[in-house]
């Protein structure tokens, strides 16, 4: 299946490709290509223009950064799951990059591409609202901002970037030990999670529990938190998994069964974090 | 149009392509190299497996523009001097493929995830093959094949 | 030359690997020609609509187009519809079927019309601005709905959504069912299976406009059945011998590419008016849609039997989704299991009767098992029900029903000959190797323990028939085709050989098989076999590759042709060593005289002496050269036992198979390796079909499962090692006492797998799950049954 017709631009650093974002009208990024070009196969989408920033080496890195870890946006799933910093400073994260798509997605799929694409049932982008990750975006005449995931995933496929802005880098937060879980409940290996959990233990900050697939977006389980923080036990908090979220209806499972799904799920999840 | 420059199988190819151009149509129409194929529209079936810079990638999901500069290793590049490579052999003594379709992804997905890992069990052979679809083989002898490339004994009784 | 051995039974390494595992195969997407344009296909987003019109002229305008054709602006092309090669009843309804709708679209996916260009782009570019005006039209997608009055027609000269009804019925049906002290009635929906050939479907029209000649590639199953059927129903003036057809290496069949389809005929028609060679392959969201499906089958089931189980009588009758068109055998897909539902018992009464429905959905057709695995699907989860009922182990109830051992012909209530069976042994030996007492020992375990994960074991002792023939049977069940098939065995001069088969391999390892069968009758050397097929130009006699007859039919023909080589050498033999015929033994290639063995002949000695001539015996004819078109006489009936052991996790639902074994008789085995791998591929088809696959359509009748994203095709991470072993009951059908196994697999795992799930939770009142066996029905089944919750259908 081959895309409708584009232009090809490669850009050699953020502030060329956002010049290019700017002065194009529909075009879009391509980082790993991951997220854009199946649906450019299906011609479901239809950019004017590529803006290849695949080759920007200084935005593929991972590094502490006090108690937070600095993860570039075209840090590749693969190299994300590999890495020792993470596997040593926030576990979570390298566990369930290694859950995306398959090895072939995950060499040349980037976390930054994965995020910025904003798909509610994407493993990555529910495991940094639990984290409470920030966004670090790149604007036009060098502007920069960071967003909180909380407020990063607006949407289905609506993540808080302007047509002319770029993802640069994602920072999460040391939580070496801190219990964790994630669970990526899915019919098959390769498939998008029917629901997903990501869970972290009380440490400091209080429990985090976030949901892939059972809304428009990622999901804070937030009454299942404060279940939690109350002192509730796990099965009892989790009871109210499905809180405030709206899962959608699809060959792979009803709604009725996510939100039931969610609440086993969860419940699994917390106390594995707590056993962590 | 757009110059791709591309190592292939160690040799250098260069051709002019619509930037629309999949790498796995380039390597088939622009470079003559069919040996890849194309199973699904969707990333799902792996069929179009194959190496850039040494890592298995979905050939039909990257550009060619992408891989422009880049060593590439196809299913044709895997045998050398006339003789098969140790996967290419072991699908043959252990019958890991029947009408072949898949296979070529498959044995650049071994080649691939060999490399990270030269001695898996059965279990995580199977979870590296999770994008590789085959309709024929149950996958058995497949999984038997990569274990058998690897020295790793198998986990199948018949 | 190598030196004779024998090949027959051993794990011969196969011959075709070398081209496939180093990327020098040519599938049809890998051939091209001189001049070659493309094809693109428009397609119907509606299920069912009018066509208003088709506006094709800015498709035209656009770069590299060289036509744009509606199906009106194609309509002189054809002398006929697509065909159906199998109209099961005097009073089937059939439709036509143009290759390309002209006024009225029934499915989507539907053709409407085609692009030709320069290349692949262009001709997807310019098909997007093809602009087709449609009136949608009430749609209907199930077949029990289209049967109720005031139902959408989908064809309404037709006025009736019902083909035709088909019945069987022997013993006293409604005596033994009003009699019979136990009476078991169970229901099952067959989903929609989608085949998903790796490989999907391609075709390339090659014309030689000078002799009005054409050569159709294609991935194709059937090269000769394409040939006849093309040129005798749809394409209009173009004599057969003028048609060529050619299966390159074809990746993966199925039953899906046993089919005569619009896009090969349209690439005839395009060819002839270009004059240029032109190739269209299909992309996988098409093939969801333009390739036909399988499957699609309501069931009501009766059982009778004694207070003990003892089977009495069974019944089962069938509503079966045909899809908007009859294919080339859709009509005969259930057919194809009519006689199977008693599967390997013999109860007194028997009835069958299946109603074939059009919808506004893709034609169904054959699919791996192709009516045999919903037979075999409803006598074993049946047969559960049953032991449930009057409180027996499943296996204790199968071996008071099966029939004793035989090795002759032997009548079964449907009106089939049996050819050989031992279905006990099997069964025993299954149990054996999965450790059933110690499984149940678990299973009660976890029961008591009230375990989360619960155990589950399933049975399915399945038989199936294979070797579709002999072709009066044929006759009778009024398929258009004969059941025969044909080889050739060529012993050329410099002691090479040469066979020519009619069955098409599209990865059964046909050219590994053929070669042992030959190369052990006639003592030479596997690697002096070539083994030609799939072009009618070379092998002009043959009825291809399908229901796993190609053993069956076209080994054994193989086997005769075989013979008559001997035969012949033998007479030259006699004459050059100077004896009669009797004083010659033959062994292992070589004829020697008994008593002086040094004085001996081979059949490449033999094969040069014929070509040469110089002293040949009167009124024999030079060369030695054989070929036998083979008919049999009766079917074969391979039957295994296949256990599985599931662990369902009863909160969410989850199915994981812990263990599959499958004891399989195929009668006699040439190449235990090829058995084997046929064998997985079948089980994992089955099991794909139990728990993932499913084609699902919404109300309007558009494909909800439209990719291989949403279409679960299984990977290895899904899937177990499996434990195989094997009986060998060889068949009385034919002197090889072969059997097939093509389809064993698929035909004998889902109900093995459904019935694991089902006694993984069957004490907490869960008695029966749909296919496939989602974590999601599995969690309502328990719901349910507990009755803790609203519940619905599983």
């Amino acid at each position: 299946m081959i895309p409708a017709p584009f232009e090809y631009a490669r850009a050699e650093t953020v502030d060329q490709a956002i010049d290019l974002l700017s002065s194009n009208e529909d075009a879009k990024i391509l980082a790993g290509g991951h997220s854009l070009l199946p649906l450019m196969r299906l011609r479901l989408a239809r950019p004017s223009m590529l803006v290849d920033i695949g080759r920007i080496r200084d935005l593929s890195y991972i590094r502490q950064d006090d108690d937070e870890i600095a993860i570039g946006a075209l840090t590749r799933h693969h190299d994300v799951a590999n890495s020792e910093v993470l596997q040593e400073l926030c576990s979570i994260v390298p566990f369930a990059a290694a859950q995306i798509g398959d090895p072939q997605v995950r060499h040349v799929g980037t976390i930054g591409g994965s995020v910025a694409h904003a798909d509610p049932a994407s493993d990555m982008p529910a495991v940094l609202l639990a984290l409470g990750a920030t966004m670090t975006v790149r604007g036009p005449r060098g502007d920069s901002r960071v967003v909180p995931a909380s407020d990063f995933f607006r949407g289905l496929f609506e993540p808080d970037l302007a047509p002319n802005e770029v993802l640069a880098e994602i920072r999460v937060p040391v939580t070496k030990g801190r219990g964790w879980s994630f669970i990526k409940f899915a019919r098959r290996a390769q498939d998008w999670a029917l629901v997903g959990v990501a869970a972290l233990a009380a440490n400091g900050s209080g429990p985090a529990v976030a949901l892939a697939n059972m809304g428009d977006r990622p999901l804070r389980a937030s009454r299942v938190e404060e279940a939690l923080a109350g002192g509730a036990d796990p099965a009892t908090a989790a009871a109210w998994a499905d809180e405030g979220t709206s899962p959608p209806s699809d060959p792979f499972g009803s709604a009725e069964y996510r939100r039931e799904l969610s609440k086993v799920l969860v419940r699994r999840a917390i106390e594995e974090a707590i056993g962590r | 149009m757009t110059r791709v420059q591309v190592t292939v199988n160690g040799v250098e190819r260069e051709a002019d392509v619509e930037p629309r151009t999949l790498l796995v149509y380039f390597l088939r129409e622009s470079l003559g190299l069919t040996g890849t194929n194309v199973g699904c529209d969707t990333s799902s079936c792996g069929a179009c497996t194959v190496l850039i810079g040494g890592e298995s990638v979905k050939s039909c999901t990257v550009l060619a523009a992408q891989a422009d500069g880049r060593e590439i290793t196809t299913i044709e590049g895997m045998a050398r001097d006339g003789e098969m490579h140790p996967l290419q052999e072991a699908f043959h003594r252990n019958h890991g493929l029947q009408c072949g379709y898949c296979t070529p992804g498959m044995i650049m997905a071994a080649a691939s995830y060999l490399k990270e890992n030269p001695s898996p069990t059965e279990e995580e052979v199977r979870m590296a093959l999770e994008g590789n679809l085959c309709r024929c083989t149950g996958y058995q002898n497949i999984v038997t094949s990569i274990l058998d490339a690897a020295g790793q004994p198998s986990g199948a009784r018949a | 030359m190598a030196t004779a051995q024998r090949y027959v039974g051993g794990g011969v390494l196969r011959k075709e690997d070398p081209e496939l595992l180093t990327g020098q195969a040519h599938f049809i997407d890998d051939i091209t020609a001189p001049g070659m344009a493309w094809m693109f296909v428009v397609r119907s987003p509606f299920a069912h609509a009018k066509i208003r019109s088709v506006e094709t002229s800015s498709a035209g305008a656009m770069p590299g187009v060289i036509a744009v054709w509606s199906g009106k602006d194609l309509a002189d092309e054809w002398q006929g519809s697509l065909p159906c090669a199998w109209p099961v009843t005097e009073d089937i309804q059939m439709p036509t079927h143009w290759p390309v709708a002209q006024d009225e679209v029934r499915h989507q996916g539907e053709a409407v019309a085609v692009v030709v260009a320069e290349t692949r782009a262009q001709a997807k570019d310019a098909a997007e601005a093809v602009s087709v005006d449609y009136d949608p039209m009430p749609v209907v997608t199930d077949a029990e709905q289209a049967l109720k009055s005031g139902a959408p027609l989908v064809h309404a000269d037709l006025d009736t959504n019902r083909s035709y009804t088909w019945t069987l019925s022997a013993g006293e049906v409604d005596k033994v069912f009003a009699e019979a002290p136990v009476v078991v009635k169970e229901r099952y929906y067959h989903p929609r299976l989608i085949p998903n050939a790796i490989e999907p479907r391609g075709a390339m029209a090659v014309p030689s406009p000078a002799q009005g000649e054409f050569t159709l590639y294609s991935a194709t199953q059937i090269p000769h059945i394409l040939k006849t059927a093309l040129t005798a129903f749809t394409i209009a003036n173009l004599p057969e011998s003028k048609l060529r057809v050619i299966a390159p290496d074809v990746g993966g069949g199925f039953g899906s590419k046993l089919n005569v389809y619009a896009e090969e005929a349209v690439l005839l028609a395009a060819a002839r008016r270009t004059g240029r060679p032109i190739k269209w392959i299909e992309e996988r969201m098409e093939n969801y849609l333009s390739t036909i499906q399988g499957r699609d089958v309501y069931q009501d089931v009766e059982l009778a039997a004694s207070d003990d189980g003892k089977l009495l009588g069974v019944r089962a009758h069938l509503v079966a989704d045909m899809g908007a068109y009859l294919q080339l055998v859709t009509p005969g897909i259930p057919l194809l299991g009519a006689f199977l539902y008693h599967g390997v018992y013999q109860p007194l009464a028997y009835d069958f009767a299946c109603t074939g429905v059009f919808t506004n959905k893709t034609p169904t057709d054959a699919y791996r098992g192709a009516g045999r695995p919903e037979a075999t699907y409803a006598i074993e989860r049946a047969m559960d029900a049953l032991a449930r009922r009057v409180g027996k182990d499943p296996a204790a109830l199968r071996r008071m029903n099966f029939m004793a051992p035989f090795t002759e012909p032997t009548d079964v209530i449907s009106g089939l000959k049996y050819d050989s069976g031992d279905y006990a042994k099997q069964l025993d030996r299954a149990l054996e190797i999965s450790e059933y007492e110690q499984l149940r020992k678990e299973q009660q375990a976890r029961r008591d323990a009230g375990d989360v994960r619960q155990l589950g074991i399933g049975l399915s002792t399945y038989i199936e028939m294979c070797g579709l023939a002999p072709s009066q049977v044929l006759a009778a069940l009024r398929y258009v085709a004969g059941g025969w098939d044909a080889a050739t065995i060529r012993c050329l001069p410099t002691g090479a050989v040469v066979v020519v088969t009619g069955t098409s391999p599209h990865g059964q390892g046909h050219v590994t098989s053929w070669a042992q069968i030959v190369a052990d009758a006639l003592g030479v050397s596997m690697d002096d076999v070539d083994v030609l097929h799939g072009d009618t130009a070379v092998s002009p006699l043959g009825m291809d590759t399908y229901g796993s007859r190609s053993l069956a039919v076209g080994g054994v023909a193989l086997h005769f042709a075989a013979k008559k080589i001997v035969e012949k050498a033998r007479t030259i033999a006699a004459h050059e060593l100077e004896v009669s015929e009797d004083d010659l033994a033959y062994e292992a290639g070589t004829f020697s005289v008994k008593g002086a063995p040094d004085r001996a002949r081979t059949i490449p000695q033999i094969a040069f002496s014929a070509w040469t001539a110089h002293n040949l015996p009167p009124d024999t004819e030079p060369g030695l050269e054989a070929t036998h078109v083979y008919d049999p006489g009766n079917f074969t009936f391979p039957a295994g036992a296949h256990v599985c052991v599931v662990e369902v996790d009863t909160e969410t639902g989850e199915v994981s198979i812990e263990k599959y074994v499958a004891v399989d008789d195929c009668g006699t085995v040439i190449n235990p390796m090829i058995v084997e791998g046929q064998v997985h591929g079948g089980i994992t088809q089955g099991i794909a079909e139990a728990l993932f696959e499913e084609g699902v359509y919404d109300d309007d009748g558009n494909l909800l499962t439209s990719s291989m994203t949403n279409y679960l095709v299984p990977s290895a991470a899904e899937l177990p090692m499996y434990e195989l072993d094997r009986t060998v009951t060889p068949s009385s059908t034919n002197p090889m006492g072969v059997k097939g196994i093509g389809e064993a697999g698929t035909i004998a795992a889902p109900p093995a797998v459904v019935n694991a799930v089902i006694d993984a939770v069957s004490h907490l009142g869960v008695t029966h799950i749909e296919k496939p066996v989602t974590p999601e029905r599995v969690w309502r089944a328990i719901r349910q049954a507990r009755g803790d919750g609203k519940g619905g259908a599983a």
